[in-house]
């Protein structure tokens, strides 16, 4: 298995604090990775230096591409897309015209083929496309942030937090898709703080601790670590039922 | 007072709101996509209608020379800031946008001018020139400071107003000039005459509004645009550069500031320093619509014109005065409306 994004040896600093010290990983190709660990562990920040929205120190490599020199724009260019926390939607604008939008680098005629895709994935983005993106519940808007991610046919998808703030059967329904979303040939990058639901579809995941990675290995062996069966599993009551 | 009066003071109210909405539509559009407040816009006028006017003499404006070294600054802007990643595509790029195009321009104008030149030809002209300015003024100054705070922005917008404003002075003299009228037709309706003049002037807001309209509704880059106004880093995430967001934000500014002087300078003498004036009017009206409404900023500005004619009949000397002082209730008005929101550092 060929790594289509190799992270190594990374540190994200904000002002003189470091967020992120010393972070190596990989996504191999139709792979889902994920990344858990507690708030302010330093996973968003990750997420948001890979993308290029921040800053880093250390080496990013993507499809064999050096991303140092590049800028977010360019990245989104070589296949690399990230579904944001806050997700960004352009709220005074259509659910269409945000797809539309996400294929903004994609010639025309895949920008089609990528919508009837997209609605197939997300049917209610379909029924709600004249609607205003602010206007919609937050579970829409999270369809509409991974649709809109998805117009641009990216290779890896990296989703901040998808479950965050939504109803528990939203939230399995979401990474009912995201396992979809592998099946088609896109690889995922899933950072949440609801282990249980990302440890179930993950291949692999990434345990992060106040910036640095303390664990990692297949999804099935983390689950069953007692240290994180305790520190992260043991407090899912509210999501766990559902899932 | 008597309907004539009345009626005559409207038509006139009118033609200049239709001029401050023209100006004031660029300026929310560039606010929305840079959140700069365009002080320079004036210029922009200035440099429009009074290169068309030297143009109509068969002389070539010193606009025209700005415009290739400022291209020239922009193009060595763009090398150092790519230093650590050049690549073949973008200077090439950069060679084109930034050395080709002025030079290209500097020896049409050459090769064009005289004093039998047509007036189409001259206006294009103009427009070239005028947007090729505003195209590299928003390289030079604002992309390096486009992630700055809006008032950093304006700021730098000022000096810009007053850098332009002084080259301006040594461009055109202090002498002000007219330019021809674009036509010399005019048609009369019962009191009323309507120049050919002003008739251009309506046609080409009204145009302007909705080719405006159709472009930020229904075209690709038109909605790039308006997804960068909404959501700077959702645009860039979906991979819309949002310098080039800039880039047609200033050169759809500065052509609509071009138009606008053009269309003002056979009505009017205008002196190297008049754009300001014209421009903080339609600044008012961009106010007036919150610096977010287009079609609110479009109805503020005939109100302002209407406003300036009556009140340069009834008190002349109070005229800006009162113009002006439309904004106070606004700005107040709005104060109150609206909670107060910490300014994004974004």
């Amino acid at each position: 298995m060929s790594a289509l994004l190799t992270v190594t040896d990374v540190h994200i600093a904000y002002g003189k604090v470091e967020a992120v010290r010393g972070v190596s990983l990989d996504v191999g190709e139709n792979e889902i990775v994920t990344i858990i660990g507690a708030n302010g562990a330093g996973k968003t920040t990750l997420l948001n230096a890979i993308m290029g929205v921040l800053p880093l120190r250390g080496r990013t490599t993507f499809a064999g591409i050096d991303m140092a020199p590049l800028d977010i724009e360019d990245r989104v260019a070589t296949g690399l897309s990230l579904v944001p926390e806050h997700r960004e939607l352009f709220g005074t604008m259509n659910v269409e015209d945000n797809l539309e939008l996400g294929a903004f680098r994609i010639a025309k005629a895949v920008a089609a083929t990528s919508l009837e895709r997209v609605y197939t994935l997300f049917p209610r983005l379909k029924e709600r496309r004249k609607q205003l993106a602010g206007t919609l519940s937050g579970g829409e808007q999270q369809m509409l942030a991974m649709g809109r991610a998805l117009m641009g046919a990216p290779k890896l998808l990296m989703l901040d937090e998808p479950s965050l703030g939504l109803a528990p059967i939203i939230v399995a329904d979401i990474f009912r898709i995201v396992g979809e979303l592998r099946a088609a040939g896109v690889s995922v990058l899933l950072v949440e703080q609801n282990a249980q639901a990302a440890l179930q579809i993950a291949d692999r995941a990434y345990v992060m601790e106040l910036g640095e990675f303390v664990l990692s290995g297949p999804a099935h062996e983390i689950a069953a670590n007692k240290g994180v069966a305790a520190s992260y599993l043991g407090f899912q009551h509210e999501g766990e039922s559902a899932i | 007072m008597n309907t004539t009066i009345m009626l005559f003071l409207l038509q006139d109210g009118i033609t200049n709101g239709a001029i401050y909405a023209l100006l004031g539509l660029a300026l929310v559009l560039v606010f929305a996509v840079t959140r700069v407040i365009l002080i320079p816009q004036g210029e922009f006028v200035t440099y429009g209608a009074l290169s068309y006017a030297m143009l109509a003499t068969g002389q070539v404006p010193g606009t025209v020379r700005l415009a290739v070294a400022m291209g020239i600054v922009a193009f060595a802007l763009d090398l150092f800031f790519a230093r650590k990643a050049l690549h073949a595509r973008l200077v090439m790029r950069s060679v084109g946008l930034n050395i080709v195009f002025p030079f290209a321009l500097l020896g049409l104008v050459y090769a064009l001018v005289g004093p039998h030149t047509p007036i189409a030809v001259n206006i294009a002209l103009a427009l070239l020139i005028v947007a090729a300015i505003g195209l590299f003024l928003y390289r030079i100054a604002f992309q390096p400071i486009a992630h700055t705070s809006v008032l950093v922005l304006l700021i730098a917008s000022v000096g810009c107003h007053l850098a332009l404003q002084g080259l301006g002075l040594v461009f055109f003299g202090a002498e002000g000039l007219r330019g021809p009228a674009l036509s010399s037709a005019a048609v009369t309706a019962g009191p009323l005459r309507f120049t050919g003049q002003s008739l251009a002037v309506y046609a080409l807001t009204i145009g302007f509004i909705v080719g405006l309209w159709l472009f930020f509704g229904y075209t690709k880059t038109g909605k790039a645009l308006r997804a960068t106004a909404v959501n700077r880093l959702g645009a860039r995430l979906v991979g819309i550069r949002t310098t080039l967001s800039g880039q047609i934000a200033f050169l759809l500014a500065s052509v609509i500031g071009a138009i606008s002087g053009i269309l003002i300078v056979p009505i009017t003498t205008l002196y190297y320093d008049t754009g300001f004036l014209i421009g903080l009017k339609g600044f008012i009206a961009a106010i007036i619509g919150g610096l977010v409404s287009y079609p609110l900023t479009a109805v503020a500005a005939i109100l302002v014109g209407i406003v300036e004619a009556f009140s340069s009949f009834y008190a002349s000397n109070f005229k800006e005065v009162i113009v002006f002082t439309l904004i106070l209730p606004v700005l107040v008005l709005r104060s109150l409306a609206a909670p107060q929101v910490e300014e994004e550092k974004d």
